[in-house]
């Protein structure tokens, strides 16, 4: 390992520009005459609108235009799409109502843009906005979940009867039947997974821009990947065809899943631009209107039976669970209570036998769609609250239980599509005990409860799957796009790097790792490595970043074209030192020959590709190759995770006094990077268990929880000082042998905490958030 | 936020005649409530009048068995003064768990006061101490001050001076923080005082702080937490929200307030 290489805990590189405040943000950019844009957004969960007057907001000082919904239809402006189609287990299509930018008809949730206003100034466009006049016909609303598909239920959309979106299952209905009704013992369980709010650091925010003489339009937009963004408004939303659309992506400031998507607000800034003649348009969420639109994610109710035989070995798992999409088919949502869910519930486990029923549905709510961990975080939650349940209903001790479920031998396919790979379950495990003094736990729960406080521990065997792929398979599943990844290798004459890659960096990190694997290779400093990405004109089509992929997907990318680019310095290398190329062997920065004292520095094997005077016969000049990668498999992490809580019983507030993660991600390119990314995601776990959960009025549907004044962030004093460590099993299918790291934190940790909090009080179950109020009910037996 | 015209006068007399003349104005303070509420278009003042260079409604003194501390003194200079520290360690203490630091530098005792937030935490220290509120116009007693959520006595040309505080025998102040907020959810004062026991609850009423007659007069005849052990908190004056029902809140009553009389002493 070189001190910038593959393992070194090299600092990032792109801190200091964050740390001093010259990251540059979507918001940070004005354009020449840049107008402002502010949305008027519905105050009813669902509504007709009757009629729209804007002539009083037009005639407001500053206003340039208002637009609505009748303008964009006039347009032909396409609405926005659900790129992935899940057929129902009848084997129909699902049933997407249309997603239009601006709603004209009807508004099917509260802040639901029905207009825009355009004006020099923010607050003119403020001021206007509140003189446009909706008339609305009030509509009931159906807010809850489980009563969506209930006769007489408001309709959300006409397209979808009993506002069912599809019906869908997975595995062998027959077989876990089966297995079940031989079972010697059914544990049965009803889990609720909690709605969440992202919360990205930085809201989104858009610039659309319209050049009327190149008839060419540029988007700066809140992306993490601008070029699925720029495909989506060109082929399905039809702004301009995708050469005459520039999206970039500047410094992205979190994203966790929301800023995947393709939504109305970039959609209308773009379109506007032209609207009113070219002037450049901005849009900047406030932070209630991110809670009011940014796609909220998790909300799921279950219904789950595992079936045990007479060892406590499972002999089948039966599923059941509706899934809330909100008022709109966002832009991956139909894909994560399916394929990124249910296959995912076998788990660490050898299951004979699963099926899972999956109903979506619309409800007057926000958007439901892919978040930090998407559907594995529900799929582990429910798996491992099914084990520990279990385990306290068998009188099997929960570590037997699990262990004697385990895995051991790899390649393993569940009956649920997945092939895990490789993996140590038995490893992470027996790490993670002990690093937890897991066989120490009596006396401390003794001690906690002389002070009177209940103590509890618990643990979370998590497997998911990431860097979804090989796109051929996800294609057969639905996918509307495919699941590679690009980079090219630019080397420089002066021997300096750009790698152009598809991927986006937006808290990950990239500029750094990236660098560390070419500096593995190369042997070139990183400080002359320049990572370059989210901008369609700089980057060759790519698929950005999600689903814990730029490392396994993006950076095998980069290995596939650095391949290329070493095999051809070698050739010019063995050229200029009359060797055979088969000698040549690349260390510290030089090429060498090897066997011999004859080397030549990177740089001046780039100088000689580039002045072209004396390369091999044939041989074009330059040091530049790209490659497209397209994985074989998903990579599979998997860690134990073991949480310990100490519960104030007077109260019910919950203290972490513990938590150790021991993951195996295969090989790691910055241990401090992993690490940071664990925490991160830990932080956010623990505030779906703790903390967060958005909550609405089920009977207005308005938000509840639009502010941080009752929507509960974590913060620093809420999570504990980590124990994170890690096992290792090389993944087998990328060159790097690398699996994911970004989601397993926030996947794994929900149950180990309500593990621990059921364990310490002594109640079957308590629903997430574990508030202290709930808490305390569920103490004094309220709940 | 909408239009508003800024003034700055530099003296209690200016903003006096300044809140009597100006339309529809609005004094600022530490600018911690009014101006995220302006922000919100929550509220509209048409003239906002700045409290914050006036020295007179600055600083803290200890005299004569009393504590008297300036409507605009700093939630921070409250929770760091050596003088409020030993007079009334208790006080000190609440100033330091309001907001984080940078609430705690701008926002004043006055500001909180005024707004009378139902969970604000100074109100519990005022009612529960006894205090009393000076404006530009009157005195006016703790127990006449508070009349509901966001509610007070003060009029709409009136400003708060200073507070002056009773030095108590013993006090202490037990909050319980809204997961979320970090605002009191249940924050119960509880003072030895030369007129008795007062105790006073934020954070859990439908009505604002209010003082807790049967915890006074069961801590007058015995002043321990066990004293409170046979009481029952009625819910059904106290609030309900997503972050907790009545019962809890009665309950997080009960507990902040045997936990106020353990830490007093
Ligand atoms: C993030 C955050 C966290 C917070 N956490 C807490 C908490 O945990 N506990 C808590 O108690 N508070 C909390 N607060 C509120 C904080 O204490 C505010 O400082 C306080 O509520 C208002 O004080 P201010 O000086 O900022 O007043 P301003 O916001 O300037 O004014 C508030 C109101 O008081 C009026 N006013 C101000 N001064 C006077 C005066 N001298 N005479 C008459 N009227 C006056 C104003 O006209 C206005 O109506 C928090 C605030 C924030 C932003």
């Amino acid at each position: 390992m070189g001190v910038e290489g593959i393992g070194a805990r090299v600092t990032r590189k792109e801190d200091k520009r964050f740390i001093t405040g010259k990251g540059r943000y979507t918001d940070d950019i004005a354009l020449k005459d840049m107008t402002q844009a502010v949305f008027v957004r519905s105050p009813h969960a669902h509504a007709k609108i009757l009629s729209i007057d804007v002539s009083k907001a037009k005639a407001a000082p500053g206003v340039v235009d208002v637009l609505t919904g009748a303008d964009l239809a006039g347009d032909k402006i396409g609405g926005l799409i659900c790129g992935w189609m899940i057929h129902s287990k009848d084997g129909t299509p699902m049933k997407a109502g249309a997603h239009p930018a601006i709603a004209f008809d009807k508004v099917r949730h509260v802040g639901d843009q029905v207009a825009v206003v355009i004006a020099e100034t923010k607050n003119q466009a403020r001021d206007a906005a509140e003189l446009v006049e909706v008339e609305y016909e009030v509509l009931p609303a159906i807010i809850d979940l489980a009563g969506a598909t209930a006769p007489g239920a408001p309709q959300v959309h006409a397209e979808a009867p009993n506002n069912l979106i599809y019906d869908w299952e997975i595995g062998d209905k027959a077989a876990t039947d089966a297995a079940l009704a031989s079972a010697a013992r059914i544990v049965t369980m009803d889990i609720v997974n909690n709605r969440l709010s992202p919360n990205p650091m930085e809201p989104r925010s858009a610039i659309g821009s319209y050049d009327e003489a190149e008839e060419h339009f540029t988007l700066y937009n809140t992306t993490q990947n601008p070029h699925v963004a720029r495909l989506v408004l060109s082929a399905f939303v039809g702004i301009a065809p995708e050469h005459k659309l520039r999206v970039v992506a500047p410094d992205v400031g979190g994203g966790f899943g929301a800023k995947i998507f393709i939504y109305p607000e970039e959609t209308v800034a773009l379109w506007a631009s032209k609207r009113i003649g070219g002037r450049p348009v901005k849009w900047t969420a406030d932070r209630t209107e991110a809670f009011l639109t940014d796609c909220h994610g998790r909300d799921h109710v279950t219904h789950a039976e595992m079936g045990f035989d007479a060892n406590n070995k499972i002999v089948g798992f039966r599923v059941h669970t509706i899934a809330n999409l909100g008022a709109y088919m966002s832009t991956f949502s139909s894909s994560v209570p399916t394929y990124l869910y249910a296959t995912l519930l076998s788990g660490q486990y050898d299951i004979p036998a699963i099926h899972a029923n999956v109903e979506a549905v619309y409800t007057n709510t926000v958007p439901v769609d892919a978040y930090r961990g998407a559907g594995r975080p529900e799929a582990t939650y429910l798996l491992e609250r099914m084990m520990e349940t279990a385990a306290r209903e068998l009188g099997e001790d929960p570590v037997e239980l699990r262990r004697k479920n385990f895995i051991t031998s790899f390649p393993h396919q569940t009956p649920v599509i997945m092939c895990y790979d490789a993996g140590d379950y038995e490893a992470h495990m027996s790490k993670a005990l002990e690093a937890s003094d897991y066989a120490g736990f009596a006396a401390r729960k003794a001690e906690s409860a002389a002070r009177g406080k209940l103590r509890g521990i618990g643990l979370s065997c998590y497997i998911e799957a990431c860097g979804i792929a090989p796109s051929q398979a996800v294609g057969s599943l639905g996918a509307g796009v495919g699941l590679w990844e690009s980079a090219e290798v630019r080397v420089n004459p002066v021997g300096s790097i750009e790698i152009l890659t598809g991927s986006h960096s937006h808290g990950q990190g990239h500029e750094t790792t990236f660098a560390q694997l070419v500096n593995e290779r190369l042997g070139v400093g990183i400080n002359n490595i320049q990572i370059v990405h989210g901008d369609t004109d700089k980057v060759q089509f790519g698929m950005g970043t999600y689903g814990s992929r730029s490392g396994a997907v993006g950076m095998s990318a980069i290995v596939k074209a650095l391949d290329k680019v070493e095999a051809k310095a070698k050739k010019i290398a063995a050229h200029l030192m009359e060797a055979s190329e088969a000698d040549i062997v690349i260390e510290n920065g030089e090429l060498k020959v090897a066997g011999t004292d004859k080397k030549l520095p990177f740089f001046q094997v780039a100088l000689a590709a580039y002045t072209a005077h004396n390369l091999p016969a044939g041989m074009e000049p330059g040091l530049k190759e790209g490659a497209f990668y397209d994985p074989s498999n998903f990579t599979f992490p998997s860690g134990t995770y073991v949480c310990e809580v100490e519960v104030d019983p007077e109260t019910g507030k919950v203290e972490i006094m513990q938590f150790v993660a021991a993951d195996d991600f295969g090989n790691i390119i910055n241990p401090m990077i992993v690490e940071g990314q664990v925490h991160g995601g830990l932080a956010q776990g623990i505030g779906q268990a703790l903390l967060e959960g958005v909550s609405y009025d089920t009977e207005s549907g308005q938000l509840l929880t639009g502010s941080y004044m009752d929507y509960t962030m974590p913060r620093a004093d809420d999570v504990p000082s980590f124990n994170v460590m890690h096992t290792k099993t090389v993944c087998p299918g990328n060159p790097l042998g690398m699996k994911g790291c970004g989601e397993a934190g926030a996947i794994g940790s929900p149950p180990a905490v309500i593990n621990a909090i059921t364990n310490a009080i002594g109640v079957r179950d308590i629903s997430m958030p574990a508030t202290p109020a709930k808490v305390w009910a569920a103490i004094h037996g309220n709940a | 936020m909408y239009q508003t015209t800024y003034h700055r006068p530099s003296s209690l007399s200016e903003a006096t005649s300044l809140l009597a003349s100006a339309s529809e104005a609005k004094l600022l303070a530490g600018g911690q409530t009014l101006i995220p509420t302006m922000k919100q278009r929550l509220a509209a003042p048409s003239n906002l009048i700045d409290l914050g260079r006036l020295d007179e409604l600055k600083g803290i003194t200890v005299s004569g068995g009393t504590v008297t501390i300036g409507a605009g003194t700093t939630h921070y200079a409250v929770s760091t003064s050596a003088d409020v520290k030993s007079a009334i360690p208790a006080l000190a203490k609440l100033a330091s768990g309001i907001g984080d630091p940078h609430v705690r530098y701008a926002g004043t005792i006055g500001g909180s006061v005024a707004n009378d937030d139902p969970a604000a935490d100074y109100p519990s220290a005022v009612l529960g101490l006894g205090a009393t509120v000076v404006t530009n116009k009157r005195e006016i007693a703790a127990d006449d001050f508070f009349l509901g959520m966001f509610t007070t006595a003060l009029e709409e040309d009136e400003i708060i001076v200073k507070f002056v505080f009773p030095v108590p025998t013993k006090a202490a102040y037990a909050k319980f923080a809204n997961p979320a907020s970090r605002y009191a959810m249940a924050g119960v004062f509880v003072a030895v005082t030369s007129g008795g026991v007062r105790v006073a609850v934020t954070g859990a009423g439908s009505n604002g702080v209010f003082r807790w007659a049967d915890a006074e007069r069961a801590l007058a005849a015995n002043f321990s937490a066990s004293a409170l052990d046979g009481l029952t908190v009625d819910s059904s004056e106290l609030l309900s929200d997503i972050h907790g029902d009545a019962a809890y809140r009665a309950n997080l009553v009960k507990v902040m307030g045997k936990r106020a009389v353990t830490a007093a002493g």
